[in-house]
């Protein structure tokens, strides 16, 4: 989703489990490092268990102090879109479907059941018994075909993220109370997924119903673990625990109502009052740690918990209706000119692996294509060479009396960006590319965007699916290229989403993967992060598939 | 009396109208829009329907011409109707109903410590016979305006919050929330204060009435109380009502460092997000806060010093300055 700001951290690679990684003191974290760098050289990642003595027994109670990075930008699980808003949202509402953030394999949450017909165009979900909303109504079909309605209707302009999964949309039949059919007009491979993200989070009928303003305000009403008690703009939110939640998903660690009381959640932009106040006992959880304060949150006994986010890794985008990007000779150069390794050791830090293919590691259907991205001056040197783009005098290559100059268009939404792309362009400059940067405001990005006014567009995005790659790159969507439609990487971003089978689609997407490396429609960087520190009394806090927080399962030791 | 204040009202009306058209003039011509800049936030990356935002831009008008724009927004704000936030859709009144109170109770005690604090340090500076004294007084003010507002937050956080828990580091609740972000807030003011009043208070003591006043048999107390001071003075009523003003815009940064709910979050909030209504309903809360503390200057001056009634010193002009 939106550039995920957050995110740095500490040791430990990231690896795609649910197990989340948790630093330990002194020798074995040095122990810990060393491993996990040599995992990420490999290319491979394991498990990490928590370490440390926690104690045996979860007690319930508590409330847990949580500092927000950024603010919300509202608490509707079906508009927001921002890492933040959805820490917050999730725990109101609960999806028709989970996904394992270890195997990306869909599995019943509010659905018991599902059959997908064969083209992919119409999926029967058999509701669980017994869900209810935080109003006490039953939580029944015809509030799913009431969302589903909604978000492809009014509520659409203003929940693009939750629009676009249900693109195709037809209708949702509830043929009784207990089951939904939705109906799409083309296959669609990728709702399945969708279902189980916070976007697609189901809520009450008369939700439905409200201006959409007044939801993002806190008109909600789902059927989550928690309910909303306030929500005030820029400031934060509480939400308090609802009893007789009994519709955890199977991931889950226990069943029943959640172990914390209340969360109250708090906008702290600064990093260093974010960190100082966890060390200080004025927080609970934290937030986009940095690397200069996890010393801080762990010398106080705390930890930070890590995870990649799946989707698109950080790029750099080319516009291909620009010189020199027009290039591919250019493109494939600086798939390989770029040390990766380096960035993550120097400027990051290994909370964060280096990009190993366009898609981030933590994607289900991610193909490792690291040999394509292995860092050789040398050969980018030939490529550039063989192009004719020869050595000018100031060792900037030139072709055709045109120096080999491209700019980068960002925002520093993560704030590691400005320092990487530093990096990246002293890189580039050593097999003689001027890479300049262009730092915007989002407000400027959005300009830049619309009106193709860049060379090198450079973003993250989101989605533990792999049709990111076809909402991303396909020439009907998002096609921050401005390429031309194709014969080659169109048609199979199309196939995947009709392709029912999931070893097939796999197949299918690795190959799309390999097709837009070998045009160089990416450039992959490096993958986002999510590092939240917590302190040493708190367990418990999970992330899901996508990469977001769940406090189901938190708890807080009791004195 | 009543024609000066009449002259100084119609100027306040004059500069509030002013600070509405130029704020939409500018917000206007930036090449972005609030709708795009909301839809593609909200939108994580995908693409955004261009049909959705051209049906949001109907929704809130975008769609007319720039004079129909303005004019809609100029007579919705002139019946008290600030409309709503394009990103959140919370009332805009309500928003600035929420802020202003909290930006308000921090920036009047600011004021009141950097008061208390400035004049401290220039009257204690002006009666002084010790000239080391003097000099360490002196060198304060230049260095309180030379240390940004942020870092000085960042070190009392750290000393104060961190390290000892004394305050606590963020929000809104109580007194003691208010403590150090309003400390921070009032060290730039102080020393301003102690910088043009101890100025003014020099000149001052430097007038032949002063020579006058000693030679009458006045103390040093009555003298610099009585005399210097109330000459001295006129300065610094006027900067404080720029300074006012300014306190507005250094709420940005403390209330972002102390994570406080105000003002100041508010302008930086709808700033990045172009956030029209909401920006256009604080300029205009601020130039009122502005226009009223020029008044209260303005008023106040003819009481220290009646030459300006008489009209040899009166300044041309609106209110604000």
């Amino acid at each position: 989703m939106v550039p995920n700001p957050p995110r740095r951290t500490s040791p430990h690679r990231t690896s795609p489990q649910r197990t989340i990684s948790r630093r330990s003191h002194a020798a074995p974290a040095a122990v810990a490092t060393a491993l996990a760098a040599a995992l990420a050289l490999t290319g491979c990642s394991g498990p990490e268990s928590a370490s440390g003595a926690a104690p045996a027994e979860p007690t319930p109670g508590g409330t847990l102090r949580f500092a927000l990075g950024a603010a919300p930008a509202g608490v509707d699980p079906q508009q927001v879109g921002s890492n933040v808003s959805i820490y917050v949202a999730r725990q109101l509402a609960d999806s028709l479907t989970d996904q394992d953030p270890e195997t990306g394999e869909i599995q019943p949450w509010l659905a018991e059941s599902w059959e997908v017909s064969d083209d992919l165009t119409r999926f029967t979900f058999h509701l669980r018994d017994g869900v209810t909303f935080s109003d006490g109504s039953a939580l029944d079909a015809d509030d799913v075909r009431a969302s589903f309605d909604a978000i492809s209707g009014d509520l659409g302009a203003a929940a693009p993220l939750a629009a676009s999964y249900l693109a195709g949309y037809q209708e949702t039949e509830v043929p009784d109370p207990g089951t939904a059919t939705v109906v799409f007009d083309e296959p669609n491979a990728q709702f399945l997924q969708a279902t189980s993200t916070v976007s697609l989070a189901i809520l009450a009928e008369e939700t439905a119903e409200v201006d959409p303003a007044e939801r993002l305000q806190g008109d909600v009403i789902g059927s989550g673990p928690f309910v909303l008690e306030s929500y005030t703009q820029d400031q934060g939110a509480v939400v308090t625990r609802r009893e007789g939640y009994d519709w955890a998903p199977e991931a889950a660690e226990h069943q029943g109502d959640a172990y914390l009381e209340r969360i109250e959640f708090s906008v702290v932009p600064e990093s260093g009052v974010r960190a100082g106040g966890l060390a200080s006992d004025q927080f609970d959880a934290v937030g986009d740690v940095l690397p200069q304060d996890v010393p801080q949150v762990e010398g106080s006994g705390g930890e930070v918990l890590t995870r990649a986010n799946p989707g698109v890794p950080f790029v750099l985008q080319p516009n291909l209706t620009r010189a020199p990007l027009d290039d591919v000779e250019v493109r494939r150069a600086l798939l390989v000119a770029i040390d990766r390794q380096e960035l993550v050791d120097t400027v990051l830090s290994d909370a964060f692996a280096p990009a190993t293919g366009i898609l981030a590691s933590t994607t289900p259907g991610y193909a490792d294509l690291s040999d394509r991205l292995a860092f050789d001056p040398e050969e980018a040197g030939r490529i550039l060479d063989d192009a004719g783009w020869t050595e000018g005098p100031d060792g900037i290559r030139v072709k055709d009396g045109e120096p080999l100059e491209i700019e980068v268009t960002f925002t520093p939404v993560f704030t590691g960006s400005g320092p990487v792309l530093e990096l990246v362009a002293q890189q580039l400059r050593a097999v003689g590319v001027d890479l300049r940067l262009r730092q915007l405001t989002a407000a400027e990005q959005t300009t830049a965007q619309d009106s193709g006014d860049y060379d090198f567009y450079y973003y993250n995005v989101t989605r533990a699916d792999a049709d990111i790659l076809r909402t991303q790159f396909s020439t009907a969507q998002r096609n921050l290229s401005l390429r031309e439609p194709d014969d080659v990487v169109d048609p199979l971003l199309d196939e995947q989403l009709g392709e029912a089978d999931p070893a097939t689609r796999d197949a299918v997407v690795a190959e799309a993967q390999e097709a837009l490396l070998d045009e160089g429609l990416a450039i992959p960087l490096f993958e986002l992060s999510q590092s939240i520190g917590v302190r040493g009394d708190v367990h418990g806090v999970t992330f899901d598939a996508s990469s977001r927080l769940l406090f189901h399962d938190a708890w807080i030791e009791q004195e | 009396m009543a024609a000066y204040v009449l002259r100084r009202l119609g100027g306040a009306v004059a500069v509030l109208w002013a600070a509405f058209t130029v704020s939409y003039l500018i917000l206007y011509l930036l090449p972005s829009d609030p709708v795009a800049i909301m839809l593609d936030q909200g939108a994580g990356g995908e693409r955004v329907d261009p049909a959705r935002v051209a049906e949001l831009r109907e929704r809130y008008g975008f769609d007319q011409g720039p004079v129909q724009q303005y004019l809609t927004l100029l007579g919705r704000t002139l019946t008290g109707d600030l409309g709503t936030s394009i990103s959140s859709g919370a009332p805009v009144s309500g928003l600035i109903a929420d802020a202003f109170p909290e930006t308000a109770k921090l920036a009047g005690l600011a004021l009141a410590l950097a008061l208390v604090a400035g004049v401290g340090i220039a009257l204690l500076a002006s009666w002084t016979r010790a000239a080391w004294l003097r000099d360490l007084l002196l060198a304060l003010p230049p260095l309180g305006v030379a240390v940004p507002g942020f870092w000085v937050g960042l070190v009392l956080l750290h000393l104060f919050s961190f390290t000892w828990f004394v305050f606590p580091a963020v929000g809104n609740e109580g007194f003691a929330s208010l403590v150090l972000p309003a400390v921070t807030l009032a060290v730039g003011l102080a020393a301003v204060v102690a910088q043009v009043l101890s100025q003014g208070l020099r000149e001052a003591s430097r007038a032949p009435y002063v020579e006058t006043a000693f030679a009458k048999g006045s103390g040093r107390a009555r003298v610099l109380g009585a005399h210097v001071a109330r000459n001295g003075s006129l300065p610094t009523v006027t900067v404080l009502g720029v300074l006012v003003g300014n306190l507005l815009g250094g709420t940005v940064v403390v209330e972002t460092v102390f994570s406080r709910q105000g003002f100041g979050r508010l302008v930086e909030n709808a700033v990045t997000t172009q956030d029209i209504p909401v920006v256009q309903g604080l300029v205009v809360v601020a130039a009122a806060v502005f226009v009223v503390t020029s008044l209260l200057v303005d008023l106040v001056h003819p009481l220290l010093d009646p030459r300006v009634l008489a009209g040899g010193h009166g300044r041309s002009g609106g209110g604000a300055r």
